[in-house]
């Protein structure tokens, strides 16, 4: 089953509360996901030329300042978070040498996300409730421009943090998945002769690498979420982080289910509609189901819809 | 009007009777003492308020009661209907009347997927856009959309009657057996087996019988045109055996 959300705020003040919203939605999702959870929520960012990276260790909780200290070998290096297991360090350096520094460095880290805004957190076990996801990371008092959410319940492989949603598949980019593929098993193997490196077997991860390949051949969203429609073979409803909003596809016979709902003050996107009831001003929304196979997109402004 | 208020968990059943004006507050009282209640009753009116979107709200209804879901519905909102009345004043989400048998279920928003799914008898009306397999397997019951339906929408529909005030999407009655479909907006496509169909006299009294018992007013039967199966399909014939 799975449960997926997505929020972007209008205004200012939508923004300030965005993770107190959030928590309210995903709460609702729980009994659609009750293995996991995961979420990336976008704001505060950091200038150009530095990069702001979620990383996971799988192992159990880190002393999250001595990676930072190394980490500042390729530039002033500081923790923005730090969550036991998971971290989000802000590096005055390119995303992507943070990602191979990591990699070479630390490879026991799972990189859960690196850009300039996003940032993800992750957890197994039900989101809600003592040691759960909205708690641990604080979700209540986060703000942010916008954010997607998952609540996990596994059908393929195994239920642990790092096979839990989201995936990040660029910098800035990030993709929760509702449903299940097919074919993922070949693709991976295309996609790891291509250069995509994947950290677990889970099928998610794969269309999340499928789009970070797109991405470097140099489609950008539209074309790449179209190639995925081609080359995905099964079920999905994806929404997609992006640096500046959010999308939604659903597979070309809608198999998983969307329901999409407007205000003046938020965009909201969830797999069923009473995730959305909770938040304010629902009642007198503009509610709709996403057509199947076409792409919706929200950006900072004006709202657009292809 | 009186407002319900029940215990969460395990409270026997509201002895509601002919409860005129009842109305449920779904922020007090729980979907399973809702539906309890309401299965208890014999007639009468009921309300439900604040809804937000709840699954399986007045499901299994066997009596002629009169329901209103003020506000949104999740899923199978008003299945197994059998005698009453349901209207549901937001959208609702899959499978609303799924397996309905009798009585009429009403949604002034959209439906989700698969609406009246497999529903043997009754009427389902729906004021906007019902989403993809409307009609699905359906068995015998009038459906009637004002707006546009999905894809697939009477896919496998065996028997009963489906009214499109709108667009319908694409593979429109797909492997359908003898279920009537009347479109008055264009069609995507057509499923398998499914072809356009004269409309005579006799479909536009049956168009007619459907809008007067929907409500639906400012469209004219002359405006809708008929599809329905080719019969190529579901016969078995002997010349085909050698066909793969």
């Amino acid at each position: 089953m799975c449960g997926i959300a997505g929020l972007f705020a209008k205004t200012p003040a939508f923004e300030a509360a965005l993770g107190d919203h959030l928590a309210g939605m995903i709460d609702q999702l729980v009994d659609r996901g009750p293995d996991s959870a995961g979420v990336a929520i976008y704001g505060d960012p950091v200038p150009e030329g530095s990069a702001k990276v979620s990383v996971l260790d799988p192992a159990g909780p880190r002393d999250w300042l001595a990676v930072a200290d190394a980490l500042s070998l390729l530039g002033s290096a500081e923790v923005m978070r730090a969550l036991g297991d998971q971290a989000v360090l802000v590096v005055a350096a390119d995303p992507e040498h943070v990602r191979a520094w990591l990699a070479e460095h630390e490879p026991g880290l799972v990189l859960l996300s690196a850009g300039r805004s996003i940032e993800t957190f992750k957890r197994a076990g039900l989101a809600v409730g003592p040691g759960g996801l909205i708690d641990a990371c604080g979700l209540r008092g986060m703000s942010g421009g916008h954010a997607i959410a998952h609540t996990r319940m596994a059908t393929e492989s195994r239920v642990t943090t790092e096979h839990s949603h989201p995936f990040s598949t660029g910098p800035d980019l990030c993709l929760v998945h509702n449903g299940s593929l097919s074919n993922h098993n070949r693709l991976r193997r295309t996609l790891r002769q291509r250069g995509v490196s994947f950290a677990t077997d889970n099928d998610s991860e794969v269309a999340a690498g499928y789009l970070t390949w797109r991405f470097r051949e140099g489609d950008d969203l539209d074309a790449a979420l179209a190639a995925a429609e081609r080359d995905l073979d099964g079920f999905f409803t994806f929404a997609i982080g992006t640096h500046d909003g959010f999308a939604v596809v659903r597979d070309p016979i809608g198999c998983k289910p969307a329901v999409l709902a407007e205000t003046d003050d938020w965009v909201a996107m969830a797999s069923e509609f009473r995730a959305i009831a909770t938040l304010p001003g629902a009642e007198h929304a503009e509610i709709w189901e996403p057509e199947p196979g076409r792409i919706y997109r929200w950006f900072r402004e004006p709202a657009i819809v292809l | 009007m009186t407002l319900v208020h029940t215990t969460p968990l395990q409270q026997p059943a509201t002895p509601v009777g002919t409860g005129d004006g009842t109305a449920f507050d779904l922020t007090m009282t729980t979907v399973r003492e809702l539906n309890r209640a309401l299965r208890a009753a014999t007639s009468g009116s009921f309300t439900v308020r604040n809804p937000a979107g709840r699954h399986n709200l007045a499901v299994g209804l066997d009596a002629p009661l009169e329901v209103t879901i003020d506000g949104h519905a999740g899923y199978y909102c008003a299945g197994m209907n059998q005698l009453a009345t349901v209207t549901v004043t937001g959208n609702t989400a899959v499978g609303v009347a799924e397996n309905m048998m009798s009585g009429r279920v009403e949604i002034l928003g959209a439906a989700g997927q698969a609406a009246a799914a497999t529903a043997h008898g009754g009427l389902l009306v729906v004021r906007g856009n019902a989403a993809a397999r409307c009609g699905i397997s359906l068995k015998g019951a009038d459906i009637v959309v004002e707006g546009n339906v999905g894809h697939a929408t009477g896919f496998l529909s065996q028997k009963g009657r489906i009214l499109v005030c709108g667009d319908a999407g694409e593979v429109l009655g797909d492997s359908l057996y003898e279920t009537r479909i009347y479109v008055r907006g264009s069609v995507a496509s057509l499923g398998a087996d499914c072809i356009e169909k004269p409309v005579r006299a006799e479909h536009l009294a049956e168009i007619q019988e459907l809008l007067d018992a929907a409500g639906t007013e400012g469209v004219s039967a002359g405006e809708f045109r008929r599809y329905g199966s080719a019969r190529a399909l579901y016969h078995f014939t002997a010349d085909r055996i050698e066909a793969k």
